[in-house]
């Protein structure tokens, strides 16, 4: 094959992804001369709009970035507003926000790996053509999505949008009935999970090592969800309020994009960065399941990522069932908390990684000004610096079908969610 | 592959990608669809034929930039029914709080280089650009209105829609009125019924997020929620919310916002 050829390569439409993006490759002379990520989801003004508006309010807006992780935004939200009241929710509250959470875990991360990732690997367009050839495997990643979604609306009526949460608690606690039919389902898919565990340990990755950043939340008692410091693999622990002071957006040569870079380089967030950084506190039955599956974490080969989601799918029922074990409905669901004048600071890991958010707000608890940062953006400079190391990696010489699917299937591995980064990522808007 | 099988075709315009969910989130039966269409475009699932004539396109998502109006009336061309998917696509969507403002100074404001990004000075929903055949409401729509339209649409009978408010969902599930019992400020007296009255069940009032009902009585309600304390502003918020580019909705904020003696 003869080095000298010019490749371009435009995907206009990337499917399997969540939001509207493409993706330009351009190959001269057996080198990347062009590599862009675009993205032509139209900006929404999320952070504009939530101005003047109350805070139980911003809670139900937030939620409408992102159809697939709205508990994540609805979270880091309260937990600004609540930090800056100086509340603490009582046990019962953070507990069963916990369980709501790992409902989202659960379902975002089946939905990744089975509609979005698996079909990559195994050779499908889409996981109901991948169906035929792997009904077992793909009917047990959809009943185990629809777990994680009931699992939400037990808290919040619905799990698109969900009407649960606000500021002190929950508008609602559900009842032990409810609770105690959906524990008896969670208990019957752990197998379930630890089996998708091995299924993904077992697909086919290529070797691809690089080097690369991972940040996360951390806290000391327990695998970080919720709460915990700004954390990465070189020493970063910070309390989040301090975020803006250590990562920056800024402008790459080869890209209209804005990048997140910490102290000058991009990094990763989300489960694999999360496992990087606090696999050790997984439960130990949970560890255990990666035993002699060949995959040791922390992992630097982002093809992993797949076994990361679906570890952390096994963490988030076996975590759900823990809470829920002795589940008694609390005399009150919700505290009144007074609002108070400042600037709120919330992160909390989304199921992509870290969703950071600021709110400025008055005495009245009005929102005066709002910046979000969601994981997306931040993995955006970090997803380009990987298809370029992992296609030169691969080799440039192969045929272009093949460069082509192997940079798709690196982009899907971050699970990118272009709905949730378009809304807030400086960029230009490129037109097919 | 069945031939005969009638053609499906999911578009996304500026949405959050929940409405699509719900055919992602059907679990199981999701595997069942193939049965009863042919899905030639549905870019997050896979299938990505997005020109191709179909005999069913669901639209999610508004309408907010040049391209999109390109793209919504190809997709009209291509289509024999259209149906609008949710808040965004049948009315502008939360976004649609930007028409009320001046986006230009809130491009500037978030972007360093707005002019590097083209874009609307609105954000409609799509019947404002295109004949659209069936309008569901919600944010988001729920799998059983979705599926119920199609197997009507496939099976060739008139898809119907709710028209009643969201209280005729309390009454009929025997929920306590939030607004009497609790004082709650409830929009389910101008809100269209389709999501079982969630928010009431839940211990909270509705916040309106399935756009109005048919016949909507805003003045009186906007009055009642004064009466339990609610300034004229957090009145005004609770219009210019989820589906605040619904005409009626729209008209009721714009009168809130105006004299609050000429309402």
């Amino acid at each position: 094959m003869s080095d000298n050829r010019e490749i371009r390569i435009k995907v206009p439409v990337l499917t399997r992804v969540e939001g509207e993006g493409a993706l330009e490759l351009d190959l001269l002379n057996g080198a990347i001369e062009n590599l862009k990520l675009r993205i032509f989801e139209p900006p929404r003004l999320f952070e504009k709009f939530v101005e003047g508006y109350e805070r139980d309010q911003v809670i139900d807006m937030v939620a409408r970035i992102c159809g697939i992780c709205p508990v994540a935004y609805q979270m880091s939200a309260v937990q600004a507003f609540e930090r800056l009241s100086d509340f603490t929710p009582g046990r019962w509250v953070r507990e069963m926000r916990r369980v709501m959470y790992c409902g989202e875990w659960l379902q975002s991360h089946a939905l990744h790996i089975h509609l979005l990732a698996a079909p990559d690997f195994l050779g499908f367009e889409s996981a109901i053509a991948m169906a035929a050839d792997y009904p077992d495997a793909v009917r047990r990643g959809l009943r185990l999505q629809t777990l994680g979604n009931d699992l939400i609306a037990l808290f919040g009526g619905r799990s698109v949008h969900p009407v649960g949460i606000c500021v002190g608690g929950f508008y609602r606690a559900p009842e032990l009935k409810a609770v105690e039919a959906i524990l008896q389902r969670l208990r019957a898919a752990l197998p379930e999970a630890e089996a998708l565990v091995a299924w993904t340990s077992a697909l086919d990755f290529p070797d691809d090592e690089q080097s690369f950043i991972s940040v996360a939340l951390s806290d000391p008692e327990e695998y970080a969800i919720d709460r915990g410091n700004l954390v990465s693999g070189q020493g970063l622990d910070t309390d989040i309020r301090y975020f803006e002071s250590h990562f920056k957006e800024v402008q790459s040569p080869h890209s209209t994009a804005f990048h997140s870079e910490l102290d000058g380089r991009p990094y990763l967030t989300g489960p694999l960065a999360r496992l990087n950084l606090n696999f050790h506190q997984l439960p130990e039955p949970v560890r255990r399941a990666m035993d002699g599956c060949g995959i040791v974490f922390p992992s630097h080969n982002m093809f992993h990522s797949i076994v990361a989601r679906a570890l952390e799918l096994y963490f988030a029922l076996f975590e759900a069932v823990r809470l829920l074990e002795h589940y008694q409905a609390p005399q009150r669901s919700r505290e009144e908390v007074t609002p108070v004048e400042g600037n709120a600071f919330g992160c909390t890991e989304a199921p992509r990684g870290i969703l950071w958010h600021r709110y400025d707000v008055d005495d009245r608890g009005i929102v005066r000004y709002a910046r979000i940062v969601p994981p997306t953006s931040q993995n955006q400079g970090r997803i380009e610096e990987d298809i370029r190391l992992s296609l030169e990696k691969m080799g440039l010489d192969r045929e272009e079908e093949e460069i082509r699917l192997r940079a798709e299937q690196v982009i899907r591995n971050y699970d990118p969610c272009i709905s949730c980064a378009t809304h807030f990522l400086r960029l230009k808007i490129s037109h097919r | 592959m069945n031939r005969q099988k009638p053609k499906l075709a999911v578009h996304k315009f500026s949405s959050c990608d929940g409405c699509q969910l719900a055919l992602l989130n059907l679990g199981e039966p999701l595997l069942q669809l193939p049965d009863l269409v042919d899905i030639v475009h549905f870019a997050e699932a896979g299938p990505c034929e997005s020109d191709a004539e179909v005999d069913i396109s669901l639209v999610e998502g508004s309408i907010s930039t040049p391209e999109d109006v390109r793209r919504i009336r190809q997709v009209r061309e291509n289509s024999r029914f259209l149906v609008a998917l949710g808040v965004c696509a049948t009315y502008g969507g939360l976004q649609a709080l930007a028409n009320f403002n001046d986006r230009d100074a809130w491009m500037s404001a978030i972007y360093p280089q707005p002019q590097r990004i083209d874009i609307l000075p609105t954000s409609k929903g799509v019947s404002d650009y295109v004949k659209v055949d069936l309008q569901l409401q919600g944010c988001p729509v729920n799998s059983a209105q979705v599926l119920n339209a199609l197997r009507d649409l496939l099976s060739g009978m008139k898809p119907s829609v709710a028209i009643q408010s969201v209280c005729l969902e309390c009454k009929r599930n025997g929920v306590a009125c939030v607004l009497v019992s609790k004082g709650e400020p409830c929009m389910g007296p101008v809100t269209l019924a389709g999501c079982g009255a969630l928010c009431p069940a839940n211990g909270r009032g509705c916040y309106g997020c399935y756009g109005p009902s048919e016949l909507v009585n805003d003045a009186s309600l906007a009055h009642r929620f004064e009466a339990l304390g609610l300034d004229p502003q957090a009145v005004t918020r609770r219009f210019r919310f989820i589906a605040n580019n619904a005409a009626a909705f729209k008209a009721a904020g714009d009168r809130l916002e105006g004299d609050p003696h000429e309402r």
